[in-house]
């Protein structure tokens, strides 16, 4: 991993939808550098102009400060803007309108104390079932082996390998405590709540090794929620699945679509 | 204690209208509203969040007992008059009077948690603790906290009927107010159960 | 030694020369006993001082503890010089700090501030020692039940602290104290939920106290538009904690079913915990928890925040020689101020996947209550100017609160909204921005409360050079402190990490994190001119008369330090508040409570 990618400001964005949200956090500080240097300024010459001294006496009557009007009205206006010219519209594209692509790979995380585990539904596109009781040592999704969709499923723990130039649908969940799932370099953040599976996505615009952090404190562990995500290329992803996906026990079944209705991955809407 | 003079302690302050006691428990049953209103807001959203309420099958009015709530509801509401009456008492100088109806008031508080001892001990007995299902959680929280309540009165009421009867000869009017303030909080932990009571039981 | 100066309010009866003089010689009346005056008084000026001594105490000690934290953070793993050892083998193997015990010291630092330490200074010092005496009222409406709210809340404070010494250690969910992390965590965290409880019930009773008396008892010519900034600040703020304080009793109560009834309001179906299914029925709301838990805490900030701005308006307008500019405006900003404290709490849920309807109302709220802040700093750099500014430390700290104030403020802006909070969230940005609002905010405001009416409580003032040291020490420290955590946010650093070093881009900023412990502990370090001017002018403090700094407001007519009943005759209010530099009256000021110019 490439070390030097990180500063003391917003690290590389490789979304796609990122550079909105940079655009707006560099609009709030330039406005906000503005209005506080431009205050202090004024400040720190008031402070010094009248300054107590032998024959300065305060004046009693208020000035009337048309400037301050306009200043505050300024404020309105930008704020009105920053809200329903930036925020809400990339807010509501990025929420509303997830890119519809049937391409678009699926992934669930699942996190637990500590650590982070992505669930692939590998070749046919289907997410085998769990159960609760077949949660353990060796199967922490508590995937049901007698699953016909579930024989190809990947699961990882704390790597992430996502294909590059491609929507990647993630729904998000936690086995216990609530935790934020974090990309920082792709501008991603999801609080993941026990008992809810909230979808989200995300694609990324170039290949690299990134750290995928946890943001909500969630026990002693937190510090290493840390998991790595590899964005790699079409070529790459392919020879990753294809070494990672388990061996074939049987010859897969014809396929039977529109059986399981819990395995249909579109990320829902709204 | 201390000789300084608190202005309005009992006559009525020129602009509210009303001396600082009352003002006090008005805000303090303010505050009362924001605190059941905040366990009743859970209590729906814990309700639509389920698949089937309650969670473990049937109908609330079959699972809680309606006969004894609602003869606790009854108890309730004649213990209101009775207080009312208990503060009558006082306005019109009749200090036996006040004793009576307040006793009664009391005893029928007592009466209300006796039967509450009964149907949660039946509850107990069958096994249905608040940990059973988020249904019994929310009835044993609530009418738990509403007991509370309940108990926090009959101590008011009673240092009203005991102790702090001695003030009636010193100062009848602050100790009216002072009737009549624990009245109000006594509508109020009235009106608490007249919610719960169809909320819970019969909803 | 004077008697109300003393900090027996502590509770250590240590020896006092009983100089009871002024006491007897306005009222004549017999003496209380020592435990009657003093600990377990009725008078609002010893509660307001018992008050602000347990909260000065706590806010030392809750710094400290973030003090130690600071070593860690800036050398993971190394152990601790000195204390390392002190701390014992659990919290500290090998003098190096157990992540658990990272949790605690966060969790509990967090609680201490807010709820042990801001509040019950600037609301219940403050308010209680100040408030009366601003108003002309010789106590407060319910004496009894002021005793009663101190002594609720002295327990609810040493209970928290009993956390330490529960097996597991103390609550270590945060102070925001999520379910199901709470819990399902260890014994520490059902010593909290009690003590908040009792710390609610108790700031219950201050509030309605305060409401009370502000309205019924306000001295004769008193109108509203003629009360000191101070008293509608604190007005607003017992409204917040009046109302919004109960849901989050209910809350606790709820965390408690849970934890010791095993009922299941915060805890969904389906659990499994280190691989093991929870027992529980299930079917309850995490969710639930942070609804209820900020529609309380965002208020609280608004009641860290208010009687901050009340103190520096009154520091302002008398060391501006000059009218509040736009005091109505500023009343009007804080009425409205509270009112929206209560439509915006879900701004700290934006990431929970909530509906884009209700995130995008919560962020225009959000928005929109950011205009009257600005409409309050705007109303305090016009009181600067055309100003005599007088800079005594007092106004230093004043002075300091709004470029600090403006600075958290501000930093707000890329939280409250939802775009730019996916980025910024749950990140050391966070700590930054309300830092920047408490800490060289309403700390700084508070520190210039009590240099300026220490003389109204002690009859002496403190010492100026004591006091200017203290004040640019801590300014230039403070900064260190808080705004390199921008940067660490902005690299995309997370809040709460035991050892940040475990990521890349906490790499990235570790050098910043030496920074900060650097500057925490110089502000530690810059306290102690403070500490030792606080003490030493107890004895050694110039003595003053009823006015020393020739101020406009009522709390100035009672003697320093007033006596039991406050004021020697009952004041009667001739005009508005901070009638400084009048044309044509003989001095700089105009008192209220003088019928004469
Ligand atoms: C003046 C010195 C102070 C310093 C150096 C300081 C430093 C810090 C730091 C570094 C954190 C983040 C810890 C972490 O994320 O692991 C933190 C958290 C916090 N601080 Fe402070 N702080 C100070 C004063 C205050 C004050 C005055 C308040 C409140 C009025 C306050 C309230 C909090 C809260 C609520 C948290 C969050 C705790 C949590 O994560 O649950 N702090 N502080
Ligand atoms: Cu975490
Ligand atoms: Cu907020």
């Amino acid at each position: 991993m490439d070390e030097k990618v990180y500063g003391w400001w917003l690290p590389p964005d490789v979304s796609v939808h990122g550079a909105k949200i940079d655009q707006l956090i560099t609009v709030l500080h330039w406005f906000m550098l503005l209005l506080f240097v431009g205050w202090g300024a004024f400040f720190v010459w008031t402070l010094f102009k009248y300054r107590a001294r032998e024959g300065h006496k305060a004046i009693y009557a208020p000035v009337a400060a048309v400037a301050t009007k306009y200043i505050e009205g300024a404020v309105v206006v930008v704020e009105v803007f920053l809200l329903f010219g930036l925020s809400t519209p990339v807010w509501l594209a990025y929420k509303n309108n997830p890119p519809n692509d049937a391409e678009a790979v699926h992934i669930r995380v699942v996190a637990e104390q500590f650590a982070w585990n992505f669930h692939y539904p590998g070749k046919d596109k289907k997410f085998g079932s769990g159960k609760l009781d077949l949660i353990g040592g060796d199967n922490p999704l508590g995937l049901d082996p007698e699953d016909k969709d579930g024989k190809d499923d990947i699961v990882t723990i704390n790597q992430l390998h996502i294909p590059v130039h491609k929507p990647v649908y993630v729904e998000v969940s936690s086995k216990d405590v609530i935790r934020a799932f974090n990309i920082p370099v792709l501008r991603v953040k999801q609080d993941t709540i026990p008992g809810q599976k909230i979808p989200i996505w995300f694609e990324a615009t170039a290949p690299g090794h990134y750290e995928i952090a946890c943001a909500q404190l969630c026990g002693l562990g937190h510090y290493r929620m840390r998991a790595d995500v590899l964005i790699d290329t079409p070529e790459d992803y392919a020879k990753w699945e294809a070494e990672n996906a388990p061996p074939p026990q049987e010859a897969p079944a014809a396929a039977a679509p529109d059986t399981a209705p819990d395995n249909t991955p579109a990320p829902e809407k709204k | 204690m201390s000789d300084t003079v608190i202005p309005y302690m009992v006559k009525p302050h020129p602009v509210t209208g009303i001396p600082n006691g009352k003002f006090g428990i008005w805000l303090f049953l303010a505050s009362e509203v924001m605190l059941f209103g905040a366990l009743f807001s859970s209590y729906v959203l814990i309700r639509t969040g389920a698949p089937h309420w309650p969670p473990e099958g049937g109908l609330s009015s079959e699972i809680l007992n309606v006969p004894l709530a609602t003869l606790n509801t009854g108890i309730l509401i004649t213990s209101s008059i009775t207080m009312v009456l208990a503060w009558a008492s006082c306005k019109l100088g009749e200090l036996p009077k006040f004793k009576l109806w307040m006793g009664a008031t009391i005893l029928l508080s007592f009466g209300f948690l006796i039967v509450k001892y009964f149907e949660y001990s039946h509850k107990f007995e069958l096994g249905h603790y608040p940990s059973h299902d988020n249904f019994y959680a929310v009835y044993f929280t609530l009418t738990g906290l509403h007991g509370v309540h309940i108990l926090g009165g009959i101590v008011v009421n009673s240092y009203l009927l005991g102790p702090g009867s001695k003030l009636w000869a010193t100062d009848r009017e602050h100790f009216t107010n002072r009737v009549e303030n624990a009245g109000l909080y006594w509508h109020f932990v009235d009106l608490v159960w007249i919610f719960l009571f169809p909320c819970l039981y019969l909803l | 030694m004077n008697p109300t100066t003393t900090p027996t309010a502590t509770g250590n009866g240590h020896a006092h020369d009983h100089d009871h003089g002024h006491d007897l010689e306005r009222h004549g009346h017999h003496e209380l006993p020592f435990w009657r005056k003093y600990i377990f008084s009725v008078d609002h000026k010893v509660i307001g001082i018992q008050y602000a001594v347990t909260a000065l105490f706590f806010l030392l000690f809750g710094f400290s503890l973030m003090m130690i934290m600071r070593w860690q953070l800036a050398y993971p793993g190394q152990p601790l010089p000195l204390f390392g050892k002190l701390l014992g083998e659990t919290a500290m193997p090998g003098g190096v700090m157990a992540p658990e015990f990272y949790n605690q010291l966060g969790a509990m630092h967090g609680t201490i501030m807010v709820f042990l330490g801001v509040v019950p200074l600037a609301v219940g010092g403050f308010g209680n020692f100040v408030m009366p005496l601003q108003i002309g009222a010789p106590d407060m409406a319910f004496p009894r039940i002021n005793l009663a709210s101190y002594w609720i809340f002295l327990p609810g404070c040493i209970l928290m602290m009993a956390g330490f010494f529960m097996p597991g250690g103390a609550a270590q969910s945060g102070w925001t104290s999520y379910p199901p992390l709470s819990d399902i965590a260890t014994s520490g965290q059902t010593v909290w939920c009690l003590a908040m409880v009792l710390i609610i019930t108790s700031s219950l009773l201050g509030s309605i106290n305060f409401i009370v008396t502000i309205v019924q008892m306000r001295a004769k010519g008193l109108t509203f538009w003629r009360l000191p900034f101070f008293v509608h600040a604190q007005l607003v703020t017992s409204f917040l904690l009046l109302l919004a304080f109960p849901p989050l009793e209910a809350a606790t109560v709820m965390q408690l079913m849970d934890r010791l009834a095993g009922t299941s309001f915060f805890l969904p179906s389906g659990l499994v915990v280190s691989g093991e299914q929870l027992k529980v029925a299930g079917g309850g709301s995490p969710l639930l928890w942070q609804h209820l838990f900020w529609f309380l805490a965002h208020p609280e900030v608004y009641v860290l925040i208010l009687p901050a701005m009340g103190i520096v308006a009154e520091v302002v307008a008398n060391n501006t020689r000059k009218p509040l500019w736009g005091y109505r405006l500023l009343v009007y900003s804080v009425i409205f101020l509270g009112f929206m404290s209560f439509v915006v709490w879900a701004h700290h849920m934006f990431m929970t996947g909530m509906g884009t309807t209700m995130s995008t109302f919560f962020q225009t709220t959000t928005m929109i209550i950011s205009i009257p802040s600005v409409v309050i700093l705007t109303c305090f750099i016009m009181s600067l100017y055309g100003g005599a500014i007088r800079f005594n430390t007092p106004m230093l700290f004043a002075t300091a609160f709004l470029p600090m104030f403006a600075i958290g403020g501000l930093t707000g802006l890329p939280l409250g909204l939802t775009a730019s909070d996916i980025y910024l969230h749950d990140t050391f940005y966070v700590i930054g921005h309300f830092h920047y609002v408490v800490a060289p905010g309403t700390l700084f405001a508070l520190f210039a409360g009590i240099y300026y009416w220490y003389p109204k409580a002690t009859g002496r003032q403190m010492n100026a050079t004591l006091g200017k040291l203290h004040f640019w020490f801590s300014f230039v420290a403070i900064n260190f402190v808080f705004m390199p955590m921008f940067f660490q946010g902005m690299a995309g650093l997370s809040r709460r990490l035991y050892d940040p070093t475990v990521y890349a881009h906490g790499r990235g900023v570790q050098a910043l994190n030496v920074v900060i412990s650097m500057g925490a502990w110089g502000l530690g370090l810059a306290q102690i001119f403070f500490i030792i001017n606080f003490f030493m002018s107890l004895k050694n403090g110039a003595r003053v008369t009823e006015n020393p700094w020739n101020a406009t407001t009522l709390e100035w007519a009672a003697p320093s330090p007033p006596g039991h009943g406050n004021f020697l005759t009952e004041p009667i209010v001739y005009r508005e508040p901070y009638e400084y530099s009048v044309p044509g009256h003989a001095n700089d000021y105009s008192p209220q409570f003088k019928a004469e110019g």
